[in-house]
């Protein structure tokens, strides 16, 4: 009889632990949730400076008819910021950790400059570095001395094959230059959890939420940050946007 | 000066043990051989590395197979990065100036054959002498330690200029652990040198036998007299200079470092600096340096040329002279790589008239040697296959010498590769041929065999024609505007040029693969090489009065000879034949009208 | 060959002729050679487009006529003694050369030393007309700077007035590379900071060299002027071109990796083509 009531014990513990295995799962998919905002500027943008690439003619030609400029301020039509970083500052719990992508970003060089101008990942996150362009390209990141992220200093010539980088520490955000071409100029923001950065109109999803309460905080090269207290609860999409001032 | 043939003989036991027989050795000659040792190791690194500049140089973006492995920052996917490139070319050009060329004419052959050239059983402080060759041996370790170095050796060029080289890692890789390796390995080699130069200085003056006196000794005695009273004064410059690099680096001082600087967009930490104090003490030591590459060379090859013409040369006087004047000009002359620097513009002017006025003694050199061989019985072999090549290179590589030597034409060809060209002709071709001379000449004297003369002959076509191809063209690049220590050449201007350096290169490799000959011969020579008679060339100086080769651990067998005659008396009618050994009692007529 | 014996005989060495005369043929070809692509300019000097170039290019003319003599001349007695030399008859007496030592040292000093002290008394000139003497009042000023890997150009602009250089304000990724200060120095605002240099054609310039960060250097060969740029050092050079067309400005000082790629294009124009291109400058900055 006594063997009877621990085969029955275990069984029922093993399926209550399984099936809320199961539950929990099922339950956390459904309920996981999205911030979706726009980040805008109020006021005019401050006067983007138009790059010129003569020293660097297979460069130059790529832009031929449509002139690049410097990329501190992007401002839209409707005053959407481009560009921006949005992350969760705080109350992430300590497990949770926002999806790997499945295939690795990529920070290319291309017609000199770097695309995209600002890449937001996760601390040990691997993603590429890769040169699309005929001319060599020295990729120079310079995060805060003591921060944890070391700086390092390599030459990708053309046709070589793509760097993995990986950041260790979170930094908001590390620049990242060439010094052969000295207007080169991006930024990696490495922070932990869901990100996201702004596309051409300044709107941003931050996906895989788990239902909680948050800070948020944008992130821009040029105004520094905003914060933003947000709510996720499950299977409600929130909202967060922000206004950045000009100066 | 004393007279050391009363001395007693042998002022230290010989060895026993293997350490102290070949590793810890106070035995000159063993330190000879130990920095030739050296020397060798370091030219194929040295020219290996010149393999893979060239490579890139010809063919930039594409992958050299296994280069990765090497480097996997420096090479990736086996394409040579930019500052790779300046890497092995800040490697290469100090290996061979330092580790060369400083060493093997000089260090080399003359710890072997000075001491007994003068009659002498040993130099006088032969712990300092050891310790020479090991200072200098650690400073290449510390050297070659540079590549396992964080972001890899020093790219500053061994030219080494400030801010560049004294700002840190902020200048760009390798600028960081690899800039102080560099400095260190070059203060420590300093110190080498100047344990080397006390002993041959003191070696020339106070251990000379009876009879030897001054304008007794050989011409090649001679050039190892005065390089090392050069190396006493240029190395005790450059010192100092590397320890301030060094303070700039890790004790947050700023000699060479002006305030204002901005490096990735960050204010330097930096005041009160000079960047062009730098290139004083770089030049004031590295001139000099250049003649002290040469002119053991210089010495040698008139010594390798004397017996192979049977004759001495037109006046042996006026040869020590022009020695001297071109050690003394030496240090009158350093700002000529300066003369668009910024330092002052009179100064240039000023610097330039030395720098013409060196040619005499440089030309009255090359006529001397020329005008030697009028009327002398010139022996072929390749000792002096490779003594007559000196002279021609040595010519080649000076007349280009002549347009630098002039500030508006250096306005012109600074910085290119003509200055490349004139530096490689006179440095790694005549002083290169310099060492070769001597090593043909006497390896039967230090190893008691002989090389095989046909492989010697071998080595010597491809090297002669071979060193043409190469540097000649670098002059035509030059005046054409082809800009130096570039890794690629990516502009138009340049496109037209890469063809000659596609030519250049495949003339680097197969003049390269030739000395892997030479290194046969070497080696199989050493242990397998006909057995030598004593005096193979029939020579007269008193390294060939040796009983036996390789001599004796006291030189000379228990005795100190005495001397006779002057070095060179050839063309006379002897016992022995056409000439008589300087420790002969026999007395003879000179055939030729000798200056006294 | 070592010295044979036979019974009787003295030895007698057995001199190797043919590899001496091979010697010698090769001497003369390599030196004959090396001449042609300097006499038929297969790769000379660029064009000349500057106003002190005439004398520098002169200057070298003569030097590579007598360099090119004294080498052609020692090559080719080299050659000469060697295959002479090099099998004497039996018997032969070793001669020594007429004049002996103390002729050849007086050769040396006339031939030699009037040439040297003549090329350096002459080459003085062609270096005093570029550094001893002053820019013209008119000449147009442009400040260039040098800094790793790119040179950047200032015109001062309607006020004729360089702005204040800020090393603490450099921020390439915002193309302030001068450090100026906009908001605060009215001198600085109608700067005009450009990536290539453009000059009028015919008109001297007075161009200021400034180093943001380390040692290079500006040389364009067809303007024949090269300079070093020295941080902490204000320097400058002035020139007049004579020729428009589109030239490129070349970093000659190792400067780090990207010393390879420094460059800038200088555009020699006519006076209208340049204004206009001053004003459109003005519209980017």
């Amino acid at each position: 009889m006594n063997r009877w009531k621990v085969v029955a014990g275990t069984a029922v513990f093993l399926l209550v632990c399984g099936s809320s295995m199961m539950l929990t799962r099922n339950v956390s998919a459904a309920a996981e949730g999205k911030v979706t905002g726009t980040v805008k500027l109020d006021g005019t943008p401050p006067h983007q400076r138009p790059i010129d690439m003569s020293k660097e003619p297979s460069c130059q030609q790529q832009h031929a008819g449509k002139p690049v400029t410097t990329e501190n301020v992007v401002a839209g039509p409707n005053g959407g910021l481009e560009w921006v970083t949005v992350y969760i500052s705080e109350g992430l719990s300590a497990g949770a950790a926002s999806a790997t992508p499945s295939t690795p970003q990529k920070f290319d060089q291309r017609g000199c400059q770097y695309i995209p101008h600002v890449m937001a990942v996760d601390v040990n996150e691997h993603f590429q570095v890769t040169n699309s362009d005929q001319t060599s390209h020295n990729i120079h990141p310079q995060p805060k001395p003591g921060g944890g992220n070391h700086e390092w200093n390599k030459s990708q010539p053309p046709g070589s094959p793509p760097f993995d980088i990986a950041w260790t520490a979170e930094e908001v955000s590390i620049p990242v230059k060439c010094n052969i071409h000295p207007w080169m100029h991006g930024y990696h923001t490495v922070v932990k959890g869901p990100h996201a950065v702004t596309n051409a109109d300044g709107t941003y999803t931050l996906e895989n939420v788990p239902p909680g309460n948050y800070t948020l905080t944008a992130w821009q090269e040029t105004y520094g940050t905003q914060t933003q207290k947000v709510t996720v609860a499950a299977g409600k999409p929130a909202t967060a946007d922000f206004t950045f001032k000009a100066k | 000066m004393h007279d050391i043939s009363t001395h007693p003989v042998a002022h230290h036991a010989p060895p026993e043990t293997f350490i102290r027989k070949y590793i810890f050795s106070l035995d000159h000659k063993v330190i000879g051989k130990q920095y030739y040792g050296l020397a060798l190791v370091a030219v194929f690194i040295g020219m290996g590395l010149s393999w893979l500049m060239r490579l890139h140089l010809g063919w930039t973006n594409m992958s050299i197979p296994g280069l990765e492995l090497l480097s996997k920052n420096g090479a990736p996917g086996g394409i040579m990065t930019p500052e790779y490139y300046l890497q092995l070319m800040t490697m290469h050009g100090t290996i061979m100036v330092f580790f060369v060329l400083t060493t093997a004419p000089f260090a080399a052959f003359g710890n072997f054959f000075l001491p007994i050239q003068v009659g002498a059983e040993d130099m006088p402080f032969p712990r300092f002498n050891m310790m020479s060759f090991w200072v200098t041996f650690v400073a290449f370790l510390v050297l070659m330690a540079s590549f396992f170095a964080g972001d890899g050796p020093s790219l500053a060029g061994w030219t080494q200029y400030a801010p560049l080289s004294a700002v840190g890692a902020v200048a760009g890789p390798g600028q960081g652990l690899g800039e102080v390796l560099w400095a260190s390995s070059i203060a420590i080699f300093c110190i080498g040198q100047l344990l080397g130069s006390l002993n041959f200085i003191t070696t020339t003056l106070d251990m000379r036998t009876r009879g030897m006196s001054m304008m007794r000794l050989p011409l090649s005695a001679w050039a190892w007299f005065i390089t090392s009273v050069m190396g006493l004064t240029a190395f005790a410059v450059l010192m100092p200079a590397c320890i301030l690099l060094i303070l700039d680096h890790v004790a947050g001082t700023s000699f060479f470092v002006p305030g204002g600087l901005v490096l990735n967009d960050q204010l330097q930490p930096h005041s009160g600096g000079s960047t062009l104090l730098w290139q004083h003490l770089f030049w004031f030591f590295g001139h000099p340096e250049v003649y002290i590459a040469i002119i053991p060379g210089m010495g040698i090859v008139s010594h390798v040329l004397i017996a192979n013409m049977r004759r001495p040369m037109l006046s042996h006087r006026v040869l020590i002279y022009s020695m001297a004047a071109l050690g003394v000009l030496s240090y009158m002359v350093y700002g000529h790589h300066m003369f668009v620097s910024g330092m002052n513009p009179l100064s240039s002017l000023a610097f330039s008239f030395p720098t013409l006025i060196i040619t005499i003694p440089s030309t009255i050199v090359v006529l001397i040697w020329i005008g030697s061989l009028y009327g002398s019985k010139l022996r072929i072999n390749t000792a002096s296959l490779f003594a007559l090549g000196f002279i021609s290179m040595f010519v080649s590589g000076g007349v280009s010498g002549f347009f630098l030597a002039q500030p508006s034409i250096d306005i012109i060809l600074h910085a290119t590769y003509f200055v490349v060209g004139h530096f490689h002709l006179v440095m790694a071709v005549a002083a290169i041929f310099g060492i070769f001379a001597g090593t043909y000449f006497w390896f039967p004297k230090m190893f008691g065999r002989m090389m095989n003369e046909t492989l010697g002959k071998i080595h010597f076509w491809f090297s002669f024609v071979g060193a043409y191809c190469i540097f000649m063209p670098f002059h035509y690049l030059g005046i054409a505007g082809n800009v130096r220590r570039y890794q690629a050449f990516v502009d138009d201007f340049m496109q037209p040029l890469i063809p000659v350096h596609k030519f250049i290169t495949v003339a680097a490799l197969v003049t390269g693969a030739a000395q892997l000959i030479f290194l046969y011969n070497l080696i199989h020579s050493r242990w397998w090489g006909e057995p030598a008679p004593l005096n193979p060339w029939e020579a007269t100086s008193l390294e060939w009065s040796t009983p036996t080769s390789p001599p004796p651990f006291d030189n000379f067998g228990g005795k100190h000879p005495v001397v006779y005659h002057d070095p060179y008396q050839y063309g006379v009618e002897s016992s022995t034949g056409d000439y008589v050994m300087q420790d002969s009692p026999e007395k003879v007529q000179s055939a030729l009208p000798e200056e006294a | 060959m070592p010295a044979k014996t036979g019974a009787g005989l003295k030895p007698e060495f057995v001199y190797e002729a043919s590899m001496a005369k091979i010697f010698a043929i090769t001497i003369v070809l390599i030196a004959i050679g090396s001449a042609i692509p300097i006499v038929l300019h297969t790769w000379y000097l660029p064009q000349d487009i500057s106003t002190h170039g005439p004398l520098i290019d002169e200057q070298f003319s003569e030097t590579m006529a007598e360099a090119g003599i004294s080498f052609l001349a020692a090559q080719i007695i080299l050659a000469a003694f060697i295959w002479i030399y090099s099998k004497p008859a039996a018997g032969t007496k070793i001669k020594t050369f007429p004049g002996g030592a103390m002729g050849l040292v007086i050769a040396a000093f006339l031939l030699v030393g009037t040439e040297v002290l003549a090329l350096g008394a002459f080459g003085a000139k062609a270096w005093a007309s570029v550094y001893f003497t002053p820019p013209a009042a008119n000449a147009l000023t442009i400040q260039s700077q040098a800094g790793q890997f790119a040179f950047y150009f200032r015109y001062p602009g309607p006020d004729g007035k360089f702005g204040q250089i800020h090393p603490e304000l450099v921020n390439e990724g915002s193309q302030n590379f001068f450090g100026l200060d906009l908001d605060h120095d009215p001198a600085a605002k109608d700067d005009i900071v450009t990536a290539e240099m453009a000059v009028p054609v015919n008109r001297e310039v007075h161009l200021l060299m400034h180093s943001k960060d380390l040692g290079h250097s500006f040389f364009v060969r067809e303007l024949r002027i090269q300079q070093d740029f020295v941080p902490g050092l204000d320097v400058s050079v002035h020139f007049t071109a004579n020729k428009t067309g589109k030239y490129e400005i070349v970093c000659t000082q190792l400067c780090g990796l990207g010393h390879y790629n420094m460059k800038a294009y200088l555009e020699v124009m006519s006076e209208a083509d340049y204004e206009t291109w001053l004003k459109q400058q003005a519209t980017m900055q």
